[in-house]
This record gives C-alpha cells, structure tokens and sequence, in this order.
C-alpha cells in the first residue's frame, strides 16, 4: 500500500484540516494545508514522480532537502524539492524526467560551480 | 546547564577578547547556522554572555530534526505531542525570538560562507524564503560564527535501495511525526544505532504495523558497549528514560528488536513490494542460507549519519579522520572565529549537542566555558557519550557485500558499482574527481551527499585489493577496517544550497548588503 496520512479522527495532535488543491501535469490532486507537496503526492497514491537517468522512479528517500530524489517544477520553476515546499492552494506541479530517451528533461537549472563537489576527499 | 553561579558570574564580569569593530557593537555578534539542539543551545548562552546573536535556520520553525515541528498550517492543538523534548525546545524557541538581541531567520538557505583574505570571522551569504518564491538575500557578518548544522541519515546501498519504498528511517521519521503521513502500511526499518527506536515508535503510534526493527550490530557487541564505564553515563540519564520508553513502545505494538539481522535487498515492481531479511556476522556479511523474503510496503533505513559539514569545511575548519568537524575542549575548529556543535563535530544526539553548543555558545560570545563546572563536567561525559555511540553502533565492513555490480551507488546520475570498480581497474592509484569525471557519481544535484562516503568505503576497499574488477568483495570485506558511524569525505561544495541563475543575476545588480 502507498503511503497514507493518519485518519485525522485517530490522531492523537487533534487535527482540524483544511483542504487545498494543487493540479499535478493537469490532474486536480487534493491536500490539506501544512502539507509539503512531497506528502502531497504520497498521498494521492503516488511513491514516485520523476525518472533518474537509469530509468528509475524517484520520489521521497531522505525527506529532509539533502538528496533531491523528489524534485519537480512548481508554478513553472524547474527542480524544487517537494519535501521543502509547503504546499499552497491552486499550486502546479510539473512531474520531470531525466531518462535518456525522452525530450522532456527538465535540465539541472540549479547552478553547479565549476568544481561544485569534485573537490579531493 | 543554564543559569549556573559561575556563568552568571562570568556574564557579570564579562569583559571578553578584544572586541572587533564590526558594525561598532560593543558587544559580540553571534552568527548562529543551525536550529536544531546545538544551534539554539549555543544562541541561548552567546545570548546570556551578552553578545547579540543572529540565529539562521533552514526550517520554518526552530527544533531541527529532533524536535522538528508539525507545520503551523496545519493548525493542531497538540502540536507538541509528537517525541521527547518538544516543550523543552518550545520554551527554548520562544525565549529566542522574542529575545531582543537575537534576530531569527527561518526559511534561510546558506548557499555561501566567505572567508576573507585578512582573515576574522567569515561572511555567512543566504537568501530567506521559501525556494521558487522571490527570496531575500542577505550577507551576515559576525565577530563569530557558530555552526551547528547537524547530520542525515547514511544508507549503505543494496540491490533495490533505490526503488520508491526505500526511505531514510529520518524521511519515515519526519513524515510521520510532522506530516502525519505513514510510509506505508506495513514497513520494515533496517539499519543501526538508537535512532531507529523513535522511527518505530512514531510508525506504530500513527497505526503502521512495523514488521521488526532490525539492527545490524550483534546485542552483545551492543551490550558491552554500553555497559562499560557506567559512571560516564550519570548525565545519560535522560537519554536512558527515553530508551526505556522507546523500549516498552515496541513490547507495547509487539514490535520484534531482531539484532545481527538487516534488510539486504528489496526488489517489486516499480516499487518496494517484499524484501529480503539476512542475519549477519560481526562483520555485517549475509550467513549464507539465513535469508528470509518477507511482504512490505515499505522499508526504512538508516546506518548511522552522515555530517553536513559543507559550511564549516567552507568556513577553512579541518576534519578528524572519520569526517567529522575539528574541535577544541571549547567547540572551537581549527578555522579563526569559528566554533561548532552538534551532530558535525560527533553523533550523539539532542543532549549532547545542546550540551555542544552551549559550550561554544559561551566562548563565541567571549566567556568562559570552563568557568562553568557543571557544564565542563557535562561536555566531558558528552564526548564520551558520542565515542560510545559511535563503538557500539559502528558500520562493519561486509556492508559492501550487498551491492551488487548493477546496484545503483550515486542515485543523482545512476552511477553503478559496476562503473565505479570498472573506473577504478583502469585508473588504479589515482584520484577521486577522475573517478568522478569518469563515471558521473557525484556530480547530480545532491553534490554527492548521499553518495559520498559510500563510494569513499567502497574505493577504499579497491585500493586495498587491487586487481580486476571481478575480484571477490567477501574475501576483501574480512580484513578491511570498520568505517566507523559516519566515515565521510571533506565536502567541498562552494555553493551549498541550490540558488537560481535568475537569483545570482540579482545579486549583481543590488551590490553588497
């Protein structure tokens, strides 16, 4: 089974959530505020929602902003981290890809310095 | 800690080292990077030593990982209730923001910290906002700077870590406790060390079955560790409490605690469907025959931590041998005005790196840490604390039998163990950025931060058996050294946080700040 949140009735935090909906490559996918859009797509049965340039799904693993599995464009900005970004109402989200053979490649548009992490161990 | 005679002494008396002119305070400035234990630990106590502090913080809310906090739009009442500690660090947060000489950034990236060429304390360049938004940016320049920006979990690669399912045992962590949400129904965690306690117990408390908590260290090489040298223990009392809470949590769910055992592959169709449990040796290799496939929706792993160190090694401070931050009996680094705290100088969780940081709280602000017996005495028994850690927990080097040659190592660029050891058999002896250029690993949009150290565990290895590519890494694994809690490479990420080229090309334009 896909992720899930905790059925608001059987939290123990006392949750009064209010919905929100963000449009995912054109599909209307519901949420509540507080939500990252990361759990966004957890939730809406989605464990994956870019392709690596191996060809394989990636969607959350480190959930923190360090490993940048689950980056998307949103609002027309290429590469945010879903697991940072607070989803907000009417937000769009753009699913991207890296697998070799497609046109659709978002492209890095996060600046690499030159030697950006080639630096000796 | 707080509080104390000889502090409060010490803030009356304070007169300090020489003062430098910036912004012509009369007090110190405190540059603080980290919202986390040692971060607000050591903006309490540069406050209370009279300097005036800026607290620079990634998250909306101040708490770090430990004590990360649930999202104020979610608007719950009990917003606390969610782990240890969280009214501590509530009172300890609000005392911060409302403190008149501590100005607080949330939502502050550090992509940069710039050291000048005659020398004093590094400029901290960081743009607040939310990422995509229109963010503010913003060069702090402080008398002292303090870095406290904590570690991630490390997850040693094996055949499948890569698919949708595997998560950081921190990712299952966070989204449970802070965005209600369960990785799956039925969830494995894997790995080593106290911290996937807490994990199953959040799993379990939100109606996920954990199917057993596996850790990989055996329980008597566990065992010995922490009972050795009770006396060192005696400001462990809390950490204590807390294990035995975690403990009657998995008797409570029935959660089976299974040592020398360890999630070694995960396989399913397009995501985790079952996963493949071994028990291990003291060396963490598979016992051939003792394999076991059991149904998951998802698995959670951590195998110890990894320092995020970028911004002290940015800011000139050396590294100890296992990768962590340099540090002085005053949590200075080798690099002028610079201090650090936390899980970079060490793992040891929360209460050593509050204790961390309020040492190098004190002597940023120009005090004097020692003049605090009590406090000494704590930061003593905290270094112990994280030396025990990290014996009884460490990594052991048969995790480099899991991989395989098709086993994904950097999943930014989809490097292979397969590519890297081809690499290494045509290029044996020379450095890692050939290694990197030749393969790609590293150089995705994580900057190698997941990667890393595995890769450094894994050349390692090649070094110390040289020969072709083929050559069998259970008999290189036996005689290999364990690579410790958090072997890392320096990091060397000139800019640590990602910022846009539309954002860079206004910052040509406003000038200097």
């Amino acid at each position: 089974m896909s992720p899930s949140m905790i059925p608001p009735d059987e939290d123990g935090v006392g949750r009064a959530d209010r919905p929100l909906t963000v449009v995912v490559d054109g599909v209307e996918v519901p949420g509540v505020h507080g939500q990252t859009l990361a759990s966004v797509l957890l939730c809406d049965d989605r464990s994956h929602w870019r392709i690596a340039p191996t060809g394989g799904a990636r969607g959350v693993f480190c959930g923190i902003g360090i490993c940048f599995d689950c980056v998307a464009t949103v609002n027309g900005i290429p590469d945010i981290r879903l697991c940072r970004r607070p989803a907000r109402d009417g937000d769009t989200v753009t699913l991207q890809s890296r697998a070799p053979q497609e046109d659709r490649t978002a492209g890095l548009s996060l600046v690499q310095a030159p030697g950006t992490s080639e630096a000796e161990a | 800690m707080s509080g104390s005679g000889p502090e409060a002494a010490a803030e009356r008396n304070h007169a300090g080292p020489p003062l430098m002119p910036h912004r012509h305070r009369m007090n110190r400035h405190v540059v603080v990077i980290g919202g986390g234990p040692a971060g607000t630990a050591a903006a309490e106590a540069a406050l209370r030593h009279g300097a005036t502090v800026t607290l620079i913080d990634s998250n909306e809310a101040l708490g770090g990982q430990y004590n990360r906090r649930i999202p104020a739009a979610y608007g719950v009442r009990r917003p606390l209730d969610i782990g240890h500690g969280y009214r501590a660090a509530a009172r300890r947060a609000r005392g911060l923001v409302e403190h008149p000489r501590c100005e607080y950034l949330p939502w502050a990236a550090v992509y940069q910290i710039e050291r000048h060429l005659d020398g004093g304390c590094p400029a901290v360049r960081l743009l607040v906002g939310v990422e995509g938004d229109q963010r503010t940016h913003r060069v702090v320049q402080g008398d002292a700077l303090i870095v406290a920006t904590g570690a991630y979990d490390r997850v040693c690669p094996f055949p499948g870590w890569d698919l949708p399912g595997v998560y950081t045992a921190g990712a299952a962590q966070t989204l449970a406790k802070t965005q209600r949400v369960l990785i799956g129904r039925s969830v494995l965690l894997s790995g080593t060390g106290p911290f996937l306690l807490p994990v199953a117990q959040s799993l379990a408390a939100g109606g996920a079955r954990v199917i057993a908590v596996l850790e990989a260290n055996p329980r008597g090489e566990i065992l010995r560790h922490w009972a050795a040298r009770p006396w060192q223990l005696r400001h462990s009392a809390g950490k204590a409490k807390e294990l035995f809470e975690y403990a009657g949590c998995l008797a409570r769910y029935r959660i089976p605690l299974r040592t020398s055992a360890a999630v070694v592959a995960v396989a399913g169709e397009g995501r985790v469907q079952e996963a493949t449990v071994a028990r291990l040796d003291e060396n963490w290799t598979p016992i051939p025959g003792s394999h076991t496939t059991v149904v998951v929706d998802a698995v959670a792993v951590s195998h110890g931590f990894t320092p995020q160190h970028e911004l002290a090694v940015a800011a000139g401070a050396a590294l100890t041998a296992q990768g962590f931050v340099r540090v002085d009996e005053n949590q200075r680094t080798t690099a002028e005005s610079v201090w650090a705290a936390g899980e970079i100088t060490g793992i040891g969780g929360a209460q050593v790196a509050a204790v961390e940081g309020a040492v190098a709280g004190i002597a940023a602000a120009g005090g004097d840490p020692a003049a605090d017996r009590a406090l000494r005495a704590r930061h003593r028994t905290a270094e112990q604390f994280v030396a025990r850690l990290a014996a009884a927990h460490p990594i052991h080097p048969g995790v480099l039998t899991w991989s395989q040659a098709d086993t994904v190592v950097c999943r930014c660029e989809g490097t292979t163990r397969g590519d890297l050891t081809a690499a290494w058999a045509r290029t044996a002896g020379e450095s890692y950025r050939s290694t990197k250029l030749a393969t790609r690993a590293g150089l995705g949009p994580c900057q190698g931060r997941i990667c890393a150290a595995n890769i450094d565990a894994l050349r390692a290895q090649a070094a110390a058996h040289p020969g072709p590519a083929s050559t069998d890494d259970r008999r290189g694994a036996s005689d290999y050294t364990p690579m410790g809690l958090a072997a890392a490479s320096a990091a060397w990420r000139p800019l640590a946080a990602p910022i846009r080229l539309r954002e860079l090309a206004d910052l040509d334009s406003e000038g200097q700040s």
